[in-house]
């Protein structure tokens, strides 16, 4: 049913925990959903130096979290902000079609963690 | 591609526990025995006059004759042979209400029975027929209050499992049955799962129509019956050669049949037994995944419940990582969590009995079988508390009190 890499990521987590001093922080999901994931981020000269992530859910939701840690961490924020859902499917070796949908949340976690930090930063200039 | 998916499940010193049987048993091996002769040395067909289909033919009764004695059915022709239980569940309901319906269009069901009666009844609201489902408390338990206020004389079938394969609750069919009789309705009941695993006795519990499956009793898949009780009379759903009374037509599957036969035998023998040590294992294993694990419950009733079924729910977490990790180890589960159905609705038996979404996303069921030994049972126990740790670590759910 799923690839041996998203089995590696369910095995072995990438970045799995929390950031106690975020810069920005994005959750997506609904436990009744059966999937909920929270992104952490740390930024330093607009790039993202820490990012971690928790995860409520099934094997995919997982693996797609920990992937897209994987993939983001160093990557500017204009180029983490187009990393999508399809790339991370595709970085993780392809998701069963159903998984798509429900579990494949992970890139808009990271993109709710960065929208969250430019508001964060607006309100500092206020 | 599918062998370099599974390499990690078979590794050589992996150990492996099956704790899955309700979704798929092995066939016992003194079944297998009986089967074989029937591939190539009986191969006769039981509806032809010569000697090898009369040969066929007596083998064909005495099958017959043993799944009625497991039952306690007044006479073997009561017995009709079907591919499963999803054939005898779609013939009891369909066959009754279409053959009944100018008695009335009234279907009355519980809300945790299986697909295969939850959708036949769908199907027939399509044909003019309305379905009432009753609910149940939050042991999975039907109430007869309701039951018997939604029985008009409009009523034709009632339909009820005799036993819930993920919870494992036993219901009150004799009760049941007296409420559905006093109303002169028909009684159909699922004892898919509960058959082989308590006694059953049609006439003691007072059952119209009863489905059973083969497999479920360690006979070979793809066989199942119908239980007819004299005088009811089903609409066929299949139409052709008129074989089981013209109420089941095709020529009989007769090696999985004589395997179902001795199956059922098997199981008049050995149930009591065998069910009694699955008990044990069942309460030992309930208790030691639950007493070292907060945050963590039963489903399903305490006692009325199958010998074999252990189902229990770990808050924060979700069912198909829980799967996931058991596997790992070697240890075959299932769940009900969305996840691991092809539908992303989690199994509307554990909302039947109040769950929260979240709650039954969280559940975890494991169905003892003739294999399965305390060494296991206490293997699974001891890999539990790790698991849920290491899921709960991760999930953003879960409490700041219960980490670390």
């Amino acid at each position: 049913m799923y690839t041996e890499k998203v089995m590696d990521h369910f095995r072995n987590p990438r970045n799995m925990g929390e950031i106690p001093d975020a810069d920005g922080i994005g959750t997506v999901g609904n436990p009744v959903c059966g999937d909920m994931m929270t992104i952490y981020i740390k930024v330093k000269d607009n790039r993202i130096d820490d990012i971690k992530f928790k995860t409520f859910g099934c094997g995919a939701a997982v693996a797609t979290s920990s992937m897209v840690t994987e993939i983001a961490k160093g990557k500017t924020l204009e180029e983490a902000i187009k990393i999508t859902r399809a790339s991370v499917a595709d970085s993780l070796g392809g998701l069963p079609p159903i998984k798509m949908h429900c579990s494949n949340l992970a890139a808009d976690a990271l993109h709710a963690a960065i929208e969250d930090y430019h508001k964060r930063q607006k309100e500092v200039k206020k | 591609m599918i062998k370099k998916s599974r390499e990690w499940v078979t590794m050589p010193t992996q150990k492996r526990v099956y704790m899955d049987y309700s979704a798929g048993k092995p066939v016992d091996a003194r079944v297998v025995e009986e089967m074989l002769p029937f591939m190539q040395s009986f191969y006769g067909n039981p509806s032809s006059l010569h000697t090898f289909g009369q040969e066929a033919l007596k083998a064909l009764e005495d099958a017959r004759a043993k799944v009625a004695r497991l039952i306690g059915a007044e006479k073997r022709e009561s017995i009709i042979f079907t591919s499963g239980a999803t054939e005898s569940n779609n013939l009891a309901i369909k066959g009754v209400c279409l053959r009944y319906r100018d008695h009335g269009t009234r279907i009355v069901t519980s809300s945790v029975e299986h697909m295969s009666v939850v959708n036949p009844c769908k199907f027939l609201t399509t044909r003019g027929f309305e379905v009432i489902f009753i609910p149940v408390d939050d042991c999975g338990i039907v109430s007869l209050e309701t039951l018997e206020g939604e029985l008009t004389d409009k009523t034709t079938l009632v339909t009820i499992v005799y036993a819930n394969g993920e919870i494992g609750t036993v219901e009150p069919i004799k009760e049941i049955s007296k409420i559905v009789h006093s109303k002169n309705a028909y009684l159909h009941v699922d004892a898919t799962v509960a058959n082989g695993q308590i006694p059953i006795d049609v006439k003691n519990d007072g059952i119209d129509l009863l489905s059973l499956s083969s497999n479920d009793m360690y006979g070979p898949k793809g066989v199942g019956a119908l239980y007819i009780k004299e005088g009811i009379r089903v609409e066929p759903i299949l139409h052709g050669g008129g074989q089981e009374r013209g109420v089941r037509s095709g020529t009989e599957n007769l090696p999985g049949i004589v395997g179902f036969g001795k199956a059922a035998e098997i199981a008049s023998k050995e149930m009591q037994v065998e069910s009694a040590r699955l008990l044990r294992l069942r309460d030992r294993m309930i208790k030691g995944l639950l007493e070292p694990i907060l945050c963590s419950f039963l489903n399903g009733h305490s006692t009325k419940r199958l010998p074999n079924n252990v189902s229990v729910r770990y808050n924060f977490i979700e069912g198909e990582s829980m799967l996931l990790s058991l596997d790992m180890m070697g240890v075959a589960a299932s769940s009900g969590s969305a996840c691991t159905a092809k539908t992303l609705e989690p199994s509307h038996v554990l909302l039947a009995i109040g769950l929260k979404h979240e709650e039954a996303h969280g559940s975890l069921m494991f169905s003892l079988g003739k294999d399965n030994t305390e060494e296991e049972v206490d293997y699974v126990i001891g890999l539990m508390p790790e698991i849920v740790k290491r899921l709960r670590a991760m999930s953003p759910l879960t409490p700041k009190e219960l980490h670390g």
